[in-house]
């Protein structure tokens, strides 16, 4: 009787790591496909900003190239306060440039916690274009409901030291594999950002989500709206452009 | 009787001199500590008001109840009118504005990319106006240690510590880069017209000044401020008049539902400052009663020294039908005019000295280079009518309670054995 209980016991231990493991491995084979339809080897982007802040909403648009997941250029068109203002990202290291004072100022340290333009957006949000399997492991933790469309929620965790958020909750839509909804959490387990997404669209041929909305959650104000108008993927982008020399022209 | 004892102190100076210099001493210290003391807090009360709050200050309310952040996207929007009006209500007070701000500091190098670059708070002031006072009350011109003082438009000031830190000269281009009010980014250059040493650790670290019209211009805050500071004629905080300023203005505003309604509030209602000055006050209370009971044991010592040198005296006077209590009264009469006397010296040095320092100030720039704290490395002490009496006080109760105690020994002399003793 006795023998027969340890060997339940240890089947049931066996049982209950397969599917752990089992859940990590489709947690990540998830986050793979996640990363088909978000990531390619280059982007074109043309976008508005709306950010909602406690007295105003601004709108901000921008046009911006992504080649990989180290190099990025982003050149504001509107408002006039804001126009000609470029920001250039190569690996690790950011610049903006102001056509007002003509200079080139390096982002560094601290600053790339700052919000970018008064929004739920930081410097670093914006330079981490990272595919999500080469930063975090996914276990499957459960199946919710996201705007009638059927969900996995995934928990993601960090296997990289320079993550700007140690883990993730992420509902999954589990038709189409994009993220429809995400919170973003400190090593302290204190949630700092929500993203919503919405107006998912087929683009050549992938689901990609056409509107964002970012959440501060330690920041008073309604959240920042991030609309795409259009976007290529793999589309070649001339070398130049990710030069510093390109902020001044 | 009274002549008697005189005549005894000034004759016998033996019996005197000792418990004379101890008074003098106490009360001297009394007096220069208390002027001291004074001149600490008129310092702390001015850098505070001067630098922090003004002697009243107009905020929002959104603004006002997260103050510590500077939230300049919660600021006064239409300060014209709002300085207009605050003019016309209160028109003895000086209205002026003011703006923190916070950003990044760029030092560019030769190719204009950056060089250096540092974390720096800044404050405008309006340092251009004419008979603008803020220059002034800034300490702009005594803080400069090179170059000069703001005196057009494009041009900064930069704290020591970090002109040092990034190798930041006057003539200088630096930009300043930031956030608007509304959260856009702002960039600026400045030429840095001169360095400053405000004395004070957080300031000296990484502040810069900026005149208010270049603030606005950075800060997209155009007719708007921050905080608008409101100043006594003369510079000089008096608590029940900006009390009452406070209160009717308030009072105007109390029907007003609007977050962004402005607010008033006096200098001791911010920065701890009412708890700083009751602490404050409660130390130099409690300084002054150690004091005394520091002298009453050391003129408790002189008088029983002066007890037994006087023994054969007592005994004389006890012999010669003189009652206890008669002698007891008289030792406390002469303990009293040795008091009296004590404290007029020691008043009138202490008074000396704090006026000397109150003229040429008694600088402790030395001991104040890691304190964060508003206040002039050099002091000034305050002579108020209250150090004419504050040493006399306890210069007299330590010297009647130290005699008192002292004199307890009369009581003991047995009278059977006097002539014993004086055989």
């Amino acid at each position: 009787m006795m023998k027969q209980k340890i060997t339940i016991s240890i089947a049931g231990l066996l049982l209950e790591v397969l599917s752990l493991s089992l859940a990590a491995q489709d947690g990540n084979q998830m986050l793979r496909k996640i990363d088909r339809n978000m990531s390619a080897d280059s982007r074109i982007i043309e976008s508005t900003m709306i950010v909602h802040g406690k007295r105003n909403d601004r709108t901000i648009t921008s046009k911006s190239y992504t080649m990989g997941t180290g190099k990025a250029f982003t050149e504001y068109l509107s408002p006039a306060r804001e126009r000609g203002t470029k920001m250039l990202k190569l690996e690790k290291e950011m610049w903006v440039y102001s056509p007002a004072t003509d200079r080139t100022i390096m982002i560094s340290g601290h600053m790339l916690r700052q919000s970018v333009m008064g929004s739920d957006l930081s410097y670093e949000d914006m330079m981490d274009d990272r595919r999500y399997e080469d930063i975090y492991d996914a276990r499957v933790t459960g199946s919710e409901q996201v705007d009638g469309r059927a969900c996995h929620l995934l928990s993601l965790t960090a296997k990289v030291d320079d993550a700007a958020y140690p883990s993730q909750k992420m509902w999954v839509d589990s038709e189409r594999l994009i993220p429809l909804r995400a919170e973003l959490y400190a090593k302290s387990g204190q949630m700092l950002k929500q993203i919503t997404v919405g107006d998912v669209k087929q683009v050549e041929g992938r689901w990609f989500p056409m509107k964002m909305t970012y959440k501060d959650v330690l920041k008073e104000g309604k959240g920042t709206e991030w609309i795409i108008h259009t976007i290529t993927f793999n589309q070649s982008i001339p070398a130049n452009v990710f030069s510093k020399a390109s902020l001044r022209k | 009787m009274f002549s008697f004892i005189c005549k005894g102190i000034i004759r016998d100076r033996r019996r005197s001199l000792l418990p004379v210099v101890v008074v003098t001493i106490g009360v001297m210290v009394v007096v220069f500590l208390d002027g001291l003391m004074g001149g600490m807090m008129d310092n702390m009360v001015r850098m505070t008001a001067n630098f922090q709050t003004g002697h009243l200050k107009v905020m929002t309310r959104a603004y006002a109840a997260d103050e510590a952040q500077k939230p300049n996207d919660l600021a006064l929007l239409g300060s014209g009118e709002l300085m207009e009006q605050l003019h016309r209500d209160y028109p003895e007070v000086d209205w002026t504005p003011r703006i923190f701000f916070g950003g990044l500091l760029d030092i560019p190098d030769e190719n204009g990319e950056t060089k250096a670059q540092g974390p720096v708070t800044g404050q405008a002031a309006d340092l251009l106006s004419k008979g603008s006072k803020e220059s002034a009350r800034l300490g702009l011109e005594k803080a400069i240690t090179a170059g000069h003082i703001i005196t057009q438009p494009g041009e900064i000031l930069v704290s020591i510590d970090f002109a040092e830190s990034f190798g930041v000269k006057p003539g200088d281009r630096v930009t300043f880069f930031g956030s608007t009010m509304d959260g856009a980014m702002s960039f600026a250059n400045y030429r840095v017209a001169g360095i400053v040493r405000f004395g004070n650790s957080m300031l000296d670290r990484g502040g810069v000044i900026l005149d208010i019209t270049d603030a606005r211009l950075l800060l997209d805050m155009e007719d708007a401020t921050g905080e608008i500071f409101g100043f006594l004629p003369g510079e000089k905080y008096l608590k029940e008049q900006v009390e009452s300023i406070k209160t009717s203005f308030n009072h105007q505003q109390a029907g007003n539902p609007d977050v962004y309604a402005p607010v008033m509030t006096q200098l001791m209602d911010q920065d701890m400052m009412r708890q700083t000055l009751g602490y404050t006050d409660s130390m130099s209370f409690f300084m002054l009663l150690l004091l005394m009971v520091a002298l009453s044991i050391v003129l408790w010592n002189a008088g029983v020294l002066g007890g037994i040198r006087r023994y054969n005296e007592f005994g004389v006077r006890l012999a010669m039908g003189e009652e206890k209590r008669q002698l007891y009264r008289s030792l406390l009469t002469e303990s009293l005019v040795i008091g009296i006397i004590g404290s007029a010296v020691g008043t009138a040095l202490g008074l000396l000295i704090c006026l000397l320092l109150s003229r040429h100030g008694l600088d402790y720039s030395a001991v104040m280079k890691n304190i964060a704290m508003m206040i002039d490395p050099v002091i000034h002490t305050r002579i108020t009518p209250r150090m004419y009496y504050i040493g006399v006080i306890p210069g007299i109760l330590s010297m009647l309670v130290g005699t008192a105690l002292a004199g307890r020994k009369i009581y003991k002399r047995n009278t059977a054995l006097l002539f014993k003793e004086l055989d």
